[in-house]
């Protein structure tokens, strides 16, 4: 078994509405030193494999395909636990 | 009578609102900002629907922080008359003044459609117009409707008779297919413990003109206004 | 400049020669970036320019033609609509989600611009094979787009159209359209009238999304366009939320001289335009432009497409009391340069002046490119096509079959997911009519709104195509009780520099033109898009048509749906039989061939005529004019939305049964009404010399069609719906 934990984050560049909205609603909050708010997804998969570097490459293309929007996403494989 | 519409950054169904309660049934309304601190002088208080700040991060969870917020909780308290449809229900939950969570659509999709839905009380301030079991025909309009408490709280609920509407079939039997978003119990809208807050995902607002389609949902806010004004039937 | 440079940003070399004449040196960088997207098709209409001028554009109904944000008409009581329809093809092929929702935020931009309430959205999507995962996924993208960028901002999504053909397979189109509403002595126009007076930018900060977008969406779509995708912008709803209030608060309170959108261009085009108007100039300072990027050049800033964007400028003495209009909304606005009177457009970064170019030269200056169209050969060839002699199709199959066509079937998979009550005024939902009614609160009077376009029949025959379009688009307003006003269009063709291309451009535009003249409908607004090519083809030449009708009285107004059992079914119109670019031989007969049935113009408009005569005197329950799937379609379909059978006799011989069912010739009416009004609507045909003919009554839980005592079909209603209902919602699954 191979965990993997997958993290999605919009590309450098890429307007984040979500992370806008919040970073201004912690300055009103009165967290003044908030400078930017950057929003993404953490996603964890475990697979049945236990070739880590096979499991790597079958991550990165999931994430590629799938899990992340290539358009406006980059993500970050963290493979956590495997035996 | 004086209704409050409280108007969040992005909130949408705040207009809507305020048009039943002044040109509908005929009371005061006024608006109330985000930003103001106090909600004196009204004797109900309305969350409209919308997407208050996007809906961003999570559907209600930065407009619970705005300053008027202590207020509405605080009127609450007090035990007067709240309502929250829809986004207004979601930031209601986020303010812990009803209990559970939002999460997305079964579907995964946002649905606009007319569901029916079960009166399953009727001696409240939110229901007293209508009858026990009666089948409303309400709009929904959401991406987040599918509300989730967990078993303890859902036995709370029942227990203390504070599932007001769910979802329900033609013949008023709620089940799974009649359950348009996947929420728990079929519920569509609960009250607190004390019944003066009351949060529904399916907006009444659009269904209180025959020329909409219906008026089905004009009920709630004549009960409201019955209650308040002491003529409550029962 | 290496000629690499300006042909990457889409100018052409003759181009380039004219910009080094009128500045009399070579342009440095910004400039010639400058150029390059006010002198796009998207922005400069270079080539559709002098066929934008056959459409009439006035009349007594128009207070603002082409030429602004948006058209306007009047509707009475100092109200008036403000409405167009625009194009955000290229960004949703490469992004659907992102590029469908801010095609809508550009659109409703343009709207509350001129000052007006945003109260509606519609939408004309077009997409390859649904068979196609990969069109699946598009589709599914550019719904979602929609909707959450419209949902969000509370403007209910009302009507639309959603077609689908191979020719859209990698070039899907996604035309979105906003109507608002304003009082007429509250219109903004986008003009800056005063030397000196500042100018403010306001919304989201600057990044470098889609730079060069608007040359993007001038080009073909090749195998490379994959590699521009950081062009792609994201939207921000909730942003141009807090505009909408804001600028709508500035508007009712007279703070503003002019207003102006940053669309495609963006600060390059909304300035230049804003001067323009008045022969002004402008200068600006980037360094003053809040950023979301650091290390941004003059260029990316000027070209920055940005979204949630807006251009003040403000009545003398007004600056503060704007500012805290958009404090109140949490809006940062500022001061980014000053309107002045020599005519140039300056940019400074800071001190330094790092571009100058006279400001007619961006706008005006466009070349304007008339071209040679040829006909193409498919033209003649599939008109002459033999569908006199086809294998016989049995009919029941056929209307079934034609049911579950994505076509045809109902679109509520789509609308579902589009709010389409928020604001409460939608009085006649999607897919409840033949086109979307509004009440307007505190008046009796409503709002009729539709988008129309056959692409098959606007290919198989241009000119006649394009008359079909706005003929179906009056009809369907009429079918509502509404008398269309006035129109916007969104013309989506492939490369105009291709002969073929061109030609269809012209004709459909002559079709168009010829009809919009016959049937009191001017042109007020507009938006082309050209290119809309693949690797293999161009996409069938798609007009869209925008259309907005009055009710006086909304209490007037009548759906498709069957009311009640016993009520005699007429069609009004002709019994036509041609088959000619129908669904019907698409999709029974993998035919797409025919000559395109014609619409007579004067019929047409007796027709419409006819049945505000008829909305208005209360004798009929329900009216559906006969479109894709011909009459067998259009009777169906009352009954599904009615939910009540019927049994009709087919008038012809029973060799023309096929042709009278599945014909889609235009001008024809299904209507049903209570028996005792036949006598008064038949008098009223003959006095606008049209026929009517008694089809049979609504009853029962059965669809039954008969000709000459033969049983055709017998279709129990609830399959029938089930077909109909169901077949999108499957397929997407």
């Amino acid at each position: 078994m191979i965990r993997a934990n997958i993290y999605v984050t919009l590309k450098k560049g890429v307007l984040d509405p979500q992370g806008e909205a919040v970073s201004r609603s912690l300055q009103v909050m009165g967290y003044q030193g908030v400078q930017e708010v950057r929003i993404g997804k953490f996603i964890q998969i475990v697979l049945d494999s236990d070739d880590p570097e096979a499991a790597g490459r079958q991550l990165e293309e999931m994430s590629d395909k799938l899990l992340a929007n290539p358009v406006i996403e980059d993500f970050r494989i963290e493979i956590v636990a495997g035996e | 009578m004086k209704f409050g519409v409280v108007v969040f950054p992005g909130s949408n169904c705040d207009a809507d609102c305020y048009h039943v309660i002044r040109n509908v049934a005929q009371q005061d309304v006024e608006y109330i900002w985000h930003q103001q601190h106090d909600v004196k002088g009204f004797d109900a208080l309305v969350l409209p629907g919308g997407f208050s700040y996007g809906d961003y991060l999570r559907t209600g969870a930065i407009a619970r922080f705005s300053p008027v917020m202590p207020a509405v909780i605080e009127f609450a308290r007090r035990g007067g008359p709240v309502i929250g449809i829809c986004n207004g229900f979601q930031i209601l939950l986020e303010a812990g003044l009803l209990p559970g969570a939002m999460l997305r659509n079964r579907s995964l999709t946002f649905i606009c459609e007319t569901v029916n839905l079960r009166v399953n009380r009727t001696d409240t301030m939110f229901t007293n117009r209508y009858a026990k079991d009666q089948i409303l025909q309400i709009p929904i309009a959401h991406g987040e409707g599918n509300y989730y408490c967990d078993n303890d709280t859902l036995k709370r609920l029942q227990d203390n008779q504070q599932i007001l509407f769910t979802y329900c079939d033609s013949e008023g039997r709620e089940t799974e297919e009649a359950n348009p978003n996947g929420s728990v119990a079929n519920i569509a809208g609960i009250i607190n413990e004390q019944g003066n807050v009351l949060g529904m995902m399916p907006h009444p607002e659009r269904c209180s003109e025959p020329i909409l389609g219906g008026s089905d949902g004009l009920g709630i806010f004549l009960s409201v206004i019955d209650w308040c004004q002491g003529v409550s039937r029962k | 400049m290496k000629e690499l440079t300006y042909r990457q940003m889409g100018l052409l070399d003759e181009e380039y020669q004219q910009i080094k004449a009128i500045l009399g040196r070579e342009p440095n960088y910004l400039e010639t970036g400058m150029f390059a997207v006010m002198w796009s098709e998207h922005c400069g209409y270079k080539n559709s320019r002098p066929l934008l001028k056959m459409f009439p554009t006035e009349g007594p109904q128009v207070i603002q033609g082409p030429g602004e944000n948006a058209g306007i008409v009047d509707i009475g009581d100092n109200q008036a609509l403000v409405f167009k329809i625009e194009s955000h093809n290229h960004p949703c092929a490469i992004e659907p989600y992102q590029g469908a929702a801010t095609g809508v935020g550009g659109i409703v931009r343009d709207i509350f611009t001129m000052g007006a309430r945003p109260i509606a959205l519609l939408n004309s999507l077009r997409f390859g094979d649904l068979e196609n995962a990969r069109v699946r996924q598009l589709f599914r993208g550019v719904v979602a787009g929609i909707a959450g960028y419209g949902n969000c901002l509370g403007i209910p999504t009302v009507g639309g159209e959603v077609y689908f053909h191979p020719s859209y397979q990698e070039n899907p189109l996604v035309n979105a359209m906003c109507v608002g509403l304003v009082n007429r002595d509250e219109i903004a126009l986008a003009v800056a009238s005063e030397v000196g007076s500042p100018i403010m930018l306001v919304g989201a900060k600057t990044g470098r999304d889609g730079i060069h977008g608007a040359t993007f969406a001038s080009e073909e779509l090749t195998d490379s366009s994959a590699e521009k995708r950081p062009s792609v912008q994201v939207g921000d709803p909730f942003m141009e939320k807090l505009l909408i209030e804001a600028c709508l608060e500035l508007i009712r309170e007279d703070l503003v001289a002019g207003m102006q959108d940053l669309g495609a261009a963006g600060l390059t085009s909304s300035i230049a335009e804003t001067a323009s108007k008045k022969g002004l100039g402008v200068m600006v300072d980037v360094t003053k432009v809040p950023l979301r990027e650091e290390g941004m050049t003059p260029y990316e800033i000027m070209l920055s497409e940005s979204q949630e964007r807006m251009l003040i400028v403000p009545r003398p003495g007004k600056e503060e009391r704007i500012a805290e209009i958009f404090a109140k909304w949490g809006l940062d606005a500022v001061v980014i340069g000053k309107v002045t009177g020599d005519g140039m457009f300056k940019v400074y970064e800071g001190e330094v002046l790092v571009g100058e170019v006279p400001v007619t030269a961006l706008t005006e200056g466009c070349p304007v490119y008339v071209r040679q169209g040829i006909e193409p050969p498919y033209y003649q060839e599939l008109k002459a096509y033999d569908i006199d002699n086809l294998p016989d199709y049995d009919l029941q199959e056929a209307l079934l079959q034609l049911l579950s066509s994505p076509n045809i079937a109902s679109k509520k998979w789509v609308y579902r997911q589009y709010d389409h009550q928020v604001m409460t005024n939608t009085v006649i939902v999607p897919g409840d009519g033949d086109a979307a009614v509004l009440r307007i609160k505190s008046t009796d009077k409503g709002v009729a709104l539709t988008t129309d376009c056959n692409s098959r029949m606007v290919y198989l025959d241009p000119y006649r195509g394009g008359k079909l379009a706005v003929c179906e688009a009056a009809r369907n307003l009429a079918c509502c009780g509404a008398r269309p006003l006035a129109l916007t269009n969104c013309l989506n063709f492939g490369n105009p520099e291709k002969p073929h291309i061109y030609w269809q451009m012209q004709n459909a535009i002559r079709g168009m033109a010829d009809a919009a003249r016959v049937l009191n409908t001017p042109v007020v607004s507009g938006n082309v898009s050209l290119y809309n090519e693949s690797t293999t083809a161009a996409v069938f030449p798609t007009p869209v048509v925008g259309m907005v009708g009055l009710l006086q009285d909304i209490n007037q107004r009548c759906t498709m749906s069957f009311q009640d059992e016993g009520d005699m079914i007429v069609l009004l119109g002709q019994i036509r039989t041609e088959l000619g670019g129908s669904e019907y031989l698409a999709v029974c007969h993998r035919i797409e061939a025919g000559e395109v049935p014609d619409a007579d113009l004067d019929e047409e408009s007796r027709l419409i005529e006819m049945l505000l005569e008829l909305c208005a005197k209360g004798l009929i329950k329900s009216a559906h004019d006969i479109s894709e799937g011909g009459l067998a379609v259009a009777l169906t379909e009352s009954a599904i939305k009615g939910q009540m059978g019927f049994r009709a006799e087919l008038p012809g011989t029973a060799e023309q049964v096929t042709q009278v069912l599945f014909s889609e010739a235009p001008t024809r009416v299904v209507m049903s009404l209570a028996a005792e009004n036949l006598e008064a609507v038949e008098e009223i045909a003959s006095r606008y010399q049209l026929p009517l003919t008694i089809l049979g009554r609504v009853g029962g839980r059965r669809l039954m069609i008969s000709n000459g005592g033969h049983m055709l079909i017998d279709l129990d209603l609830d399959q029938a719906a089930k077909t109909w209902g169901e077949a999108l919602t499957c397929i997407m699954k």
